[in-house]
């Protein structure tokens, strides 16, 4: 059965799924932003996400209230226990958040904001993996509050699913820019592009092995038949797509391979999804348990439903209309 | 849990005080700034005169500025109920996460999809379609901060909720927590403040501009049209101002005793001018007041009687000596700001609007009063709410997330030095921004960024003799 709990939990699901492929390619920007000259090739790579930045970022926002709302339980003892990154990300965000204006209000200054484009972007993507891989690996729960300590978040697991995310964020901006720059900027991401897509298939490969060892249970999930045929078209999709983003690059045809690359990320995500649930704090908390009661989650679908479809089409407008290649010099306010 | 570290409790406050105090700044400017530029570009539309588009040219650039430090300190807010309130989070998440989730959907993606256009987009989608960008983008910032003040309403004044098993808040009634009985006078009184705040700080770039040449068109019609906003505004708002203190006498009477410096409960009490609370002593040193007009504001009778904080448990009274300070600020800079839309009145009667110097040095002044007013009053609506979240209800000390005090002694000192080093450039740049005269080919920017609305100027005729 459906309840309102299980809509919500799909719901936030989808909504940090839309935040982690909309930032994620525009945070991935930040993370080559080192790789671009200064200059021209810096602006016009920034000039692809300046108008839609903000509104990628508001899915965040909405993950961070949707979780209080639905799952207040969860979002206490998740941002309590996660207290460390989850504060590391915000800082690394304000940084990457103010560059967009402030490198072009301080032309002299332009260096700084750049390396606070870099470094926040770093940061804040950096956090948000280690956010990722102490969420799976698990928090220490007594009753209704996380009971470990300020630094049980620091794992080698956690650090390299940080690890992981930086280098497929900045794929996925690599895979962004391949369809939105042309010129000598153009080249250059195709060339970076091979070695950083062999780099991510291995590091998402580890991540997708190491996963099941955290814990029996996730174990049990994949690898039990018959689970494991119903679970088994995860992995062989993702070998496909991968397959499909090495020739599309190798015939550099630019509109293939950043859909194709949201393709992976979806199925990496999907992947993670299915060894998590039904639980909202991975082996402590379940959907149910921390669900707002009926009264909050079903007032809260009515604006979900009315407002869910009118974001979607303005937003998808918005890009619409700052669709095509970005020029050199194309202008700002 | 069960014994909560003081210290980490007041570094936990802190920093709450300390995040949200920045934040509040910009959306005091935004809500007024998205408004005004909808305004200039209609009036540019209907009228077609180029000093409109001029000046929404001007001001788009501060306020994109100003947004994206909206932005990035408010998200900050959106997780620091979590990492910072964990109990509270989970007792009022029920009732106060829909109440965000609302404000998300219907406001943050309404600005942040709008703006790029709204920035980006005029060459691209054409003026009617630019315009109503900017009505979205406008629109936004209200709703936004219809949401959150209703958010906040419902922790002043709680109602539509009952309790379950587990001590969680759980909603009953959706229309009674949404329309809860402060939340008509405080988001009124919000938004006025931040068309205030707005209406001083574009009248304080026009007055520089006009002490500077006072035949500058750009200068003088966002003056006059500040000056405007100012006579009108300011006075209405002392008006909803008043409203919303009976109101609050009426809920939170400690608030409003501490607020005033009464201990004791009076009738026929004075209006304190001066005094310092001490609420170790229970009593107000130094008082100097103006006999019956406390009695006689609040309960509009020359002998109502006002009660006094001694009429509550010691450990349940709000701080008096930050009250009383803080509402003496405010109302002193909301009668100031008032006396100076009226004298602006009296000027422009006389024709003189532009060409009284003093005035102008006067409304420079006045340049940051909305936001030290804006301060204020939170600082009394928040400070007043204690020592409780959820008033009455959920006390501050058990709202907090079991994080020690060293983590949060670093993360607050990690906020103000970021804070202080990222905002602290923004606002040298908006004020940079600001000493730029309001006159076309002054900017350089209009010259390093030849497209956008800078080449619909050139591509429109001029039609300024005309009007």
């Amino acid at each position: 059965m459906i309840d309102l709990a299980t809509i919500w939990a799909g719901l936030l699901a989808l909504s940090v799924l839309i935040y982690v492929i909309l930032d994620g390619f525009d945070l991935g920007i930040g993370i080559l932003y080192p790789f671009f000259r200064k200059g021209e090739e810096r602006s016009t790579a920034m000039n692809t996400v300046a108008p839609v930045w903000d509104g990628n970022e508001t899915w965040l926002v909405l993950s961070g209230g949707g979780l209080l709302a639905a799952f207040p339980l969860a979002y206490s003892i998740v941002m309590s226990a996660l207290y460390v990154p989850i504060l590391a990300m915000l800082f690394g965000l304000i940084f990457r958040g103010v560059s967009f204006e402030f490198r072009l209000r301080d032309p002299k200054h332009i260096a700084i904001w750049d390396a606070g484009f870099f470094g926040g972007s770093l940061v804040a993507t950096f956090s948000q993996g280690i956010v990722l891989g102490a969420f799976i690996q698990g928090i220490e729960v007594q009753g209704r509050a996380y009971s470990g300590g300020w630094f049980d978040w620091l794992t080698p697991f956690s650090l390299f699913t940080g690890l992981s995310l930086v280098f497929g964020y900045a794929f996925l901006g690599a895979m962004w820019l391949i369809l939105r720059t042309e010129g000598a900027l153009r080249a250059r991401l195709y060339r970076m592009s091979m070695p950083l897509m062999a780099i991510v298939f291995a590091l998402v490969g580890v991540v997708s092995l190491w996963t099941p060892f955290l814990s029996p249970e996730i174990f049990e999930r994949w690898f039990t038949m018959p689970t494991l045929l119903y679970l088994l078209p995860v992995p062989v999709l993702a070998a496909f797509l991968a397959w499909r983003i090495y020739v599309s690059l190798k015939r550099q045809i630019d509109h293939w391979p950043f859909p194709l690359a949201l393709g992976l990320f979806i199925l990496s995500y999907a992947g993670l999804g299915i060894s998590i649930f039904p639980y909202v704090v991975p082996r402590a908390i379940t959907v149910a348990q921390a669900a707002s009661p009926d009264a909050s989650l079903g007032f809260m679908l009515i604006g979900a439903v009315i407002f869910l479809p009118l974001i979607l089409i303005y937003t998808g407008y918005s890009y619409w209309i700052f669709r095509g290649k970005v020029k050199a010099g194309d202008g700002y306010h | 849990m069960e014994t909560i570290d003081a210290t980490a409790l007041i570094l936990a406050r802190l920093q709450f005080s300390f995040t949200i105090g920045v934040h509040i700044l910009f959306p005091s400017f935004t809500i007024g700034l998205a408004s005004y530029l909808a305004v200039l570009e209609g009036l540019w539309l209907w009228t077609g005169r180029q000093v409109y588009i001029r000046l929404f040219k001007y001001w788009i650039k501060i306020f994109a500025v100003v947004f994206a430090m909206g932005v990035v300190s408010g998200i900050v807010m959106s997780y620091e109920f979590g990492t910072n309130w964990a109990v509270f989070s989970d007792k009022t998440g029920p009732i106060l996460g829909p109440l965000l989730a609302y404000e998300v959907m219907s406001a943050f993606f309404l600005e942040a999809g709008f703006l790029g256009i709204m920035l980006f987009g005029l060459t691209k989608v054409g003026k009617k379609l630019h315009f109503a960008a900017t009505l979205m983008v406008a629109v936004g910032t209200f709703f936004s901060a219809f949401w959150i003040l209703s958010a906040n309403s419902w922790m002043q004044t709680p109602v539509g909720y009952s309790i379950n098993d587990v001590g969680q808040f759980v909603p009953e009634d959706w229309v009674q927590i949404i329309f809860n009985p402060s939340f008509p006078y405080r988001l009124m009184h919000m938004v006025l403040a931040a068309y205030l705040t707005t209406a001083f700080v574009v009248g304080a770039v026009g007055a520089l501009h006009l002490l500077r040449d006072r035949a500058s068109e750009g200068a003088r019609v966002m003056f006059s049209m500040a000056m405007w906003m100012a006579a009108i505004v300011a006075p209405i708002q002392i008006g909803v101002g008043d409203m919303h203190g009976l109101n609050t006498l009426e809920y939170q009477p400690a608030k409003v005793a501490a607020m005033e410096g009464h201990f004791e409960t009076q009738k026929g009490a004075p209006l304190l001018l001066f005094g310092i609370p001490d609420m170790e002593a229970e009593e107000t040193r130094y008082a100097i007041g103006i006999p019956k007009l406390g009695s006689i504001i609040l309960t509009h009778k020359v002998d109502g009687e006002l009660v006094g904080l001694k009429e509550f448990a010691k450990e349940d009274r709000p701080n008096a000596l930050i009250l009383f300070w803080a509402f003496r600020l405010m109302v002193g800079l909301g009668t100031l700001m008032a006396l100076v839309g009226l004298y602006s009145l009296w000027l422009r009667w006389r024709g003189d609007l532009y060409n009284v110097p003093m005035f102008h040095r006067l409304a420079v002044l006045m340049a940051p009063a909305g936001f030290i007013a804006v301060l204020a009053g939170w600082t009394v609506t928040e400070v007043g709410r204690q020592p409780f979240t959820v008033y009455g209800l959920l006390r501050t000390a058990q709202s907090v997330s079991p994080i020690d005090a060293p983590a949060v002694a670093t993360s607050l000192a990690l906020f103000v030095i970021i804070y202080f080093l990222v905002f602290g450039f923004g606002v040298y740049y908006i004020l940079r921004m600001m000493n730029q005269a309001p006159n076309p080919g002054q900017s350089p920017e209009a010259t390093t960024h030849p497209t956008g609305i800078d080449s619909l100027i050139s591509s429109t005729p001029d039609r300024e003799q005309k009007s």
